[in-house]
């Protein structure tokens, strides 16, 4: 506490009063409560509809730059890096590589899940280096996880899939014929 | 002093079930590239956007505009106003030589929101105002539009004027959606949706994009023969609470006179040649010409009878079509009013060309708000 340099300090895990749930519903805390009415909906234009629409195929779609040479993925209709439109769209693999992950025990309100998520980055096989998508693993203990483990997409069933991420379930540990 | 030396836009549409919001950046931004002659990867020193989050639907908006505007490992930063605070903070970052060429975007997708009076209630103190009624916000332009007819005897027939003159200015504009021929007599039949403002006088939302690319005064004669030059820049806020508000848009009156002082402009109605001021409520452009001292408060309904403000007119207002003609562009409102006047300051307005040397834009920030900007444009 900088302010009029007072000698204040505050330890590490300072015990003060803590509002209860009562203290809230009875109103014994004057609040205001709201909860906006906002709702969007965004035009997913050229270069994610196609993707959002391939995942209705059970397909993972990129694009690619011919100057940079990269396969842009999730795909968008200009390179980032060279500032130019792109030049087709490819295919990509629905197999990849954990780049890195984190076992999340808690939901957004702090309260514990059920069943930890295992959230990771995935490199993409037949993306560019660095690209690929953030998803969840699953068929696979938490502490079996590890950097570099080889993955592949379970989908939902085609009659479910509705054009959104979460067409994909999750990605499963996944073994190579050729590994 | 800073130039205007690019400008690009996308739009401006109704509706755009094509391209998606970052999509309509990038056309806007490549158009203003090739029309500055640069490349942003290598030219560009700092990279400005417009945005408010709860416009766009989502939060820390600024995260989401480096690639499609060629600003990856680029300096990068948003400005949560109009597109005509986007451009005072490029004219400082250039005259405090930060960056000799910055670009400034904003855009609108207005069509991806589909509860717009609810996003507008949001803006309202929640504590205070926003639980008094679930009526449609748009009753906050009405309060003052009241409140300022009766204190300045402005006439209904001056307001549907406004309506008429910038429908029908927007059909010369081939980027305007919204125009038509009609008659006073035709929009004094409108219905009031909002007593007393009719449904007519109240801009419909279009979607686009804008995008500057603004120069130092050595990089701008470098780069260019026809630059437009910055003559001066002004933002100002009254105050959020509409219980003490003057509802007689003196953040306009104010953010001018700042921007007017820097331009060197001591009489606005004899050295303007040409405006476009905010007109997303028919009886704000009579507000805000007031404001920005190109009339008198009570003079201003006879000149609009007499067509002073046309764009044949001694004054022409809202030349291309205003946001009655052009749209409501949210965030971008005050960059097509630029856009507008740099290519008249140009002489590429085609068919709707005015003679011109000195133009104003300006902008407000929309209900509910007290705030705006300006900016003094000139050859």
């Amino acid at each position: 506490m900088a302010v009029g340099r007072k000698k204040i300090s505050c330890p590490p895990y300072a015990e003060g009063t803590a509002l209860s749930e009562r203290d809230i519903s009875e109103r014994r805390v004057t609040i205001f409560e709201d909860h906006p009415n906002l709702v969007y909906s965004w035009t997913a234009g050229q270069a994610m509809s196609r993707f959002l629409n391939e995942l209705k195929n059970g397909k993972l779609i990129a694009t690619k730059c011919e100057k940079c040479g990269r396969i842009i993925f999730p795909p968008r209709i200009y390179c980032e890096l060279c500032y130019k439109p792109i030049d087709g769209w490819v295919y990509v693999k629905d197999t990849g590589t954990v780049q890195t992950f984190s076992i999340s025990y808690i939901d957004p309100d702090a309260r514990p899940l059920e069943k930890p998520v295992i959230v990771a980055v995935i490199a993409v096989d037949g993306a560019s280096p660095n690209m690929g998508i953030m998803h969840i693993l699953g068929e696979v203990e938490p502490e079996k996880v590890y950097i570099g483990m080889r993955v592949k997409a379970v989908w939902k069933p085609e009659n479910e899939r509705e054009g959104a991420i979460t067409d994909i379930k999750y990605w499963k540990p996944w073994r190579d014929e050729n590994d | 002093m800073p130039a205007i030396v690019g400008v690009g836009y996308s739009g401006f549409n109704a509706n755009t079930p094509d391209l998606s919001w970052k999509e309509i950046m990038y056309e806007a931004a490549v158009r203003a590239y090739e029309d500055a002659g640069i490349d942003p990867r290598k030219d560009v020193d700092s990279f400005i956007t417009c945005a408010e989050d709860f416009y766009e639907g989502f939060a820390i908006f600024d995260e989401f505009v480096p690639d499609q505007l060629g600003a990856v490992l680029k300096p990068t930063c948003t400005v949560c106003a109009d597109f005509l605070y986007g451009l005072a903070t490029a004219y400082m970052q250039i005259e405090s030589g930060l960056a000799e060429i910055a670009v400034v975007e904003a855009h609108s997708k207005a069509s991806d929101i589909k509860t717009f009076g609810e996003v507008i209630r949001h803006a309202m103190d929640p504590i205070w105002l926003k639980g008094v009624t679930n009526a449609h916000p748009y009753y906050l332009a009405a309060l003052e539009m009241s409140y300022y007819m009766n204190k300045y005897c402005i006439t209904q027939e001056a307001i549907a004027e406004v309506v008429v003159k910038n429908k029908r200015n927007a059909l010369l504009n081939d980027s305007a959606p919204y125009g038509a021929k009609l008659t006073v007599e035709y929009a004094l039949k409108s219905p009031f949706v909002f007593y007393p403002m009719r449904k007519i006088e109240i801009a419909e939302r279009a979607d686009g994009a804008i995008v500057f690319v603004v120069a130092s005064d050595e990089m701008a004669r470098k780069i260019t023969d026809s630059p437009v030059w910055i003559k001066g820049v002004g933002w100002w806020s009254e105050t959020s609470n509409y219980d003490i508000m003057s509802f007689e848009a003196r953040y306009a009156y104010k953010s001018a006179k700042m921007a007017y002082r820097m331009a060197g402009i001591e009489n606005p109605s004899k050295e303007i040649d040409i405006a476009e001021i905010d007109d997303r409520f028919a009886f704000k452009e009579i507000q805000h010409i007031v404001a920005l001292q190109l009339a008198g408060k009570y003079d201003v309904c006879d000149l609009m009878s007499e067509g002073y403000f046309a764009r044949n007119g001694s004054l022409p207002v809202n030349v291309s079509g205003g946001n009655l003609g052009v749209g409501n562009l949210l965030e971008a409102t005050g960059g097509q009013k630029a856009l507008e006047i740099v290519i008249q300051l140009r002489g590429e307005a085609g068919r709707r060309q005015v003679d011109c040397e000195i133009g104003v834009a300006q902008a407000w920030r929309y209900i509910p708000t007290a705030s705006g900007a300006v900016a003094v444009f000139g050859v």
